[in-house]
């Protein structure tokens, strides 16, 4: 069902030779270590890496060695360069990256997160040497439920800035949510920490398309959750066209029990990038409401 | 951008704050014109942090309704402007009471009675940050103000605003401060008495970068051109740009904020850029606890460094200066604005500068209370009116900087070094010092010394003739470490401070002179009270964006209070040392930037040489 998925044709690019683990890799001018990584097989943890988005390289658990650099490099951001020599899997890079899965399970619930639990367990990460994550303060935080179309459980975020700059200038260009305070204390917020009905969110849901720990959540999926009825595995992807308007966006309709429980949008579309408005995200709660009150 | 503002209505002084600083609303007055759509944000976003410092000196807090209104103005988006406003500890974002006390609470002075102070204070004024009060307190980072401590800063919102600084200050001065005000505390101390060495004619002879501090008149540029000013411009303008770069190269002059980078390949992968405009950033947020050499500079002798700034300026073809100044430094500000002013009014600054046929200009931005943002990426985002969270390198600022353009980003002291250079040549200047670290250098000596202060000396000298220079340590006590580098550096025991404090030398003895500060501790000091300000003061000054840092410093914080309250089994103590291990080096192997990789710097060093965190078990 998906269309235009191909990227558009750019000129060609010069090919650069690097050294990944031993290995001399050959890729495109331009690309970053994490695509050579790819390229390479090699599979790196990323958190606030998105691949709709220009890298902000902030949760650094996708760092590596480079050779000749003093600190470690982060690889979703830093572009190849010939004759490079990377290291993704010594003990420098592998402390790393287990300190931040630690220090980010020490202070962030990472239950909803996606293979982060897997990291850990190859990391060895064991975040517990803090405090008991269940009762430090710095985790716990009631979760704000100020509409009816998601909610935002900040005990969850890590602070990737994925939604504030899918929120800001690199799509929705509706600048509803920053990053306010900090150190410990930043964190996401409206001006003053208005609630969302008073702020300039035009409940697009692009933030929560690009949230990677489940901070950011359909009311649907977060009601579920609570009831303990949110089942991934028995759930469906239908991937649709919006019928709302012309343009035509991809739709993918997450159902469970045949209901909608979430409407997500392929990211590898090459005109919408798995960005969707209030109608396409939000809009199919008439699809399954046959009673009329 | 069609933004969406909040509807609560700016008070009548917000309004006439505003106005002062961004003008009558720039809808009505046409900007559409001026700037041109899409522009028009980008083009104004830089003046966010000048408007946010007017309204917190007005009122005292940036409210919804004031915040509102700059963002209208400004087609700035609020939670940005929020975001930006929260970031910086020197604005409130609550109300709060007019006056306010700054009492420090930072290493140098601690080691001078501040705990003591803050005590008396709690005891006589009650709790800090009161509301519904006229006046209230907080305990502050370091004040710059370490040769005279225990400092207060205190500020008073109005039209105008009031600052003032009192150093050393007791509990009835801070007292005073919330009842009366900073106009109660009369003349400033003259700024020569941070400078010892001038007292006596000896001393005197030997001052380079400091020789006219106490001497000239710092408001009077006729006092300057008479002391010698402006000669090292000519001399540079003689020489043209190229000269210019290869005397300052020939003088291997480094960088004297820390990171001891090369001027001269600075200066030339500037001019060099094809790109324009080029832009020169004074680096004045000297925030590192134990560093004061800035603002005695600025405040003695401001019109040297608008010189020098005029020579880097001629020699990298940069067309606008900005000098971004700390904000706790109400002299140094007030001593540069009137300098650079006068400067302008008599062709120094501006459009031909002197007749010589190239332009230059300088801005102060006043920094509001963030010392990350003394690093060099994070002053270009502070200024163009972003959060002052520093930049991914590469590219460097030579390449991208301030703006997107190529940028020569100096501290002030590297920046006054090029008088000399002009004058007498880099070879002249290579010869003092040794060969790998060329000149003098200015050390902020502060703690337990009996003259502390700011030294100007070929580097070279040793850490104990440095001490004994100083005066020593007081009578009755004795040494037990030095604190180099200040809470980025390291400490060295008090038996090994005979290496020569030059860039290598210190390299060789695994610290560093970091921004040239030299922190005497004497056994009357608790060192692990010392540890805990350092930690608690990179989890106050961690900007958030990276996870080993803004983690990290938290749970470094927290082991070394667990290890110190002294409740902990030796065993227990020994697992949390090895905690801190391994946080600090995530921090210093993965942080973004330098705040990181040394926020476990000095704490290591104490653990390692110092035999700190030792016999501290229940």
């Amino acid at each position: 069902m998906n269309m235009l998925h191909e990227t558009p044709v750019g000129l060609p690019r010069r090919a650069v030779t690097l050294q990944i683990d031993g290995d001399d890799v050959k890729v495109p001018e331009g690309s970053t270590i994490l695509d050579a990584c790819k390229s390479h097989g090699t599979d790196l943890p990323t958190l606030c890496y998105g691949d709709t988005l220009d890298p902000v390289n902030a949760c650094r658990v996708c760092v590596v060695e480079v050779e000749g650099s003093r600190a470690l490099v982060p690889s979703c951001s830093r572009p190849v360069e010939s004759g490079m020599v990377v290291h993704t899997d010594n003990e420098r890079a592998r402390h790393s990256r287990k300190m931040v899965l630690e220090l980010l399970g020490s202070s962030v619930d990472l239950s909803a997160a996606p293979r982060v639990y897997g990291w850990m367990q190859q990391y060895e990460a064991d975040p517990s040497r803090f405090g008991d994550v269940n009762t430090m303060k710095t985790v716990r935080q009631p979760a704000k439920v100020d509409n009816d179309l998601y909610v935002r459980d900040y005990s969850r975020c890590i602070l990737c800035y994925k939604c504030v700059d899918a929120c800001g200038e690199q799509w929705q260009n509706s600048f509803a949510i920053a990053v306010a305070g900090r150190g410990f204390d930043a964190r996401i917020s409206t001006e003053f920490d208005v609630e969302l009905p008073d702020s300039a969110c035009v409940y697009c849901g692009n933030c929560i398309e690009v949230c990677p720990t489940g901070a950011l959540m359909f009311k649907t999926e977060h009601d579920m959750r609570a009831a303990n009825t949110w089942d991934e595995d028995a759930q469906q992807q239908t991937t649709t066209i919006c019928p709302y308007c012309g343009v035509g966006c991809n739709l993918t309709l997450h159902t469970q029990d045949n209901t909608i429980v979430k409407v997500t949008s392929p990211h590898d579309h090459a005109i919408t990038s798995g960005n969707l408005c209030i109608k396409g995200r939000f809009g199919f709660q008439h699809v399954q409401t046959f009673a009329r009150d | 951008m069609d933004l969406r503002f909040p509807e609560a209505e700016p008070t009548l002084a917000e309004v006439q704050a505003l106005d002062a600083a961004v003008g009558p609303s720039l809808v009505a007055e046409g900007w559409e014109r001026e700037y041109g759509g899409a522009h028009r944000a980008e083009a104004l976003r830089h003046r966010l942090l000048p408007a946010l410092h007017a309204l917190q000196d007005r009122v005292g807090y940036i409210s919804p309704g004031g915040l509102g209104e700059l963002c209208r103005r400004l087609d700035v988006p609020p939670a940005e402007a929020y975001g930006v406003a929260s970031f910086y500890a020197m604005f409130s974002m609550r109300e709060r009471p007019v006056r306010v006390a700054h009492v420090c609470a930072d290493l140098a002075c601690q080691a001078l009675g501040a705990g003591a102070l803050l005590d008396a204070v709690q005891a006589q004024c009650g709790d800090p940050n009161q509301t519904g009060v006229p006046g209230t307190w907080q305990p502050s980072p370091c004040l710059g103000l370490c040769e005279r401590g225990p400092a207060m800063l205190v500020t008073e919102a109005g039209d105008p605003a009031h600052e003032a600084v009192v150093a050393p200050a007791i509990a009835d001065d801070v007292a005073v401060a919330l009842r009366v005000g900073p106009r109660n505390f009369g003349v400033e101390v003259p700024v020569v008495a941070a400078v010892p060495q001038a007292a006596t004619p000896a001393g005197a002879a030997g001052l380079v970068l400091l020789q006219r501090v106490g001497i000239v008149d710092p408001a009077s540029l006729d006092d300057y051109r008479a002391h010698g000013g402006y000669q090292a411009l000519r001399n540079a303008v003689t020489m043209g740009p190229l000269d210019v770069i290869r005397e300052v190269t020939e003088s291997n002059l480094v960088g004297r904020g820390g990171a001891a980078f090369p001027a001269g390949r600075k200066w030339a992968a500037v001019a060099n850029q094809p790109v324009r405009t080029h832009y020169l950033v004074c680096n004045a947020d000297e925030s590192e606890p134990g560093t004061f050499k800035d603002r005695v500079i600025i405040e003695g002798d401001p019109f040297s460094l608008i010189e020098s700034m005029t020579i880097c300026a001629f020699a990298t073809g940069c067309e606008q200066g900005y000098i971004y100044l700390r904000g706790e430094y109400p002299r140094a500000c007030e001593h540069l604005q009137h300098a650079i002013s006068v400067a302008r009014d008599h062709g120094y600054l501006g459009a031909n500068v002197m007749g010589l046929g190239f332009s230059f200009d300088i801005e102060i931005v006043r920094g509001a209370g963030a010392y990350i943002c003394g690093e060099e990426t994070a002053i270009f985002n502070s200024i163009e009116g972003y959060r002052g969270e520093p930049r991914n390198k590469p590219p460097f600022p030579v390449e991208v900087g301030l703006f997107g353009k190529p940028t020569v980003v100096n501290n002030v002291e590297t920046l006054v070094n090029v008088i000399p250079i002009m004058l007498h040549g880099g070879a002249a200047f290579a010869a003092v010092g040794t060969p790998a670290s060329t000149g003098t250098k200015v050390f902020c000596v502060s703690g337990s010394v009996s003259k502390p202060g700011v030294y100007e000396v070929p580097y070279g000298m040793t850490l104990r003739e440095m001490i004994e220079l100083a005066g020593g340590v007081p009578a009755g006590r004795s040494l037990t470490a030095v604190l180099l580098g200040g809470a980025a550096g390291s400490f060295v025991p008090a038996d090994d401070i005979d290496f020569p404090l030059t860039i290598e030398g210190a390299r060789e003895h695994n610290t560093t002179l970091g921004s040239g500060v030299v922190m005497v501790l004497d056994d009357t000091i608790d060192l692990l009270t010392f540890l805990r300000r350092i930690a608690a003061f990179f989890r106050d000054e961690s900007c958030g964006q990276c996870v080993p840092c803004r983690v990290g410093t938290v749970r470094q914080e927290e082991a070394l209070v667990r290890i110190t309250l002294g409740r902990q089994s030796r065993a227990e103590n020994e697992l949390d040392v090895a905690l801190l291990r391994e946080v600090g080096r995530v921090m210093r192997d993965a942080s973004i930037c330098g705040l990181g990789h040394t926020a476990w710097s000095a704490i290591e060093s104490a653990i390692d040489r110092l035999g700190a965190l030792q016999g501290v078990d229940a």
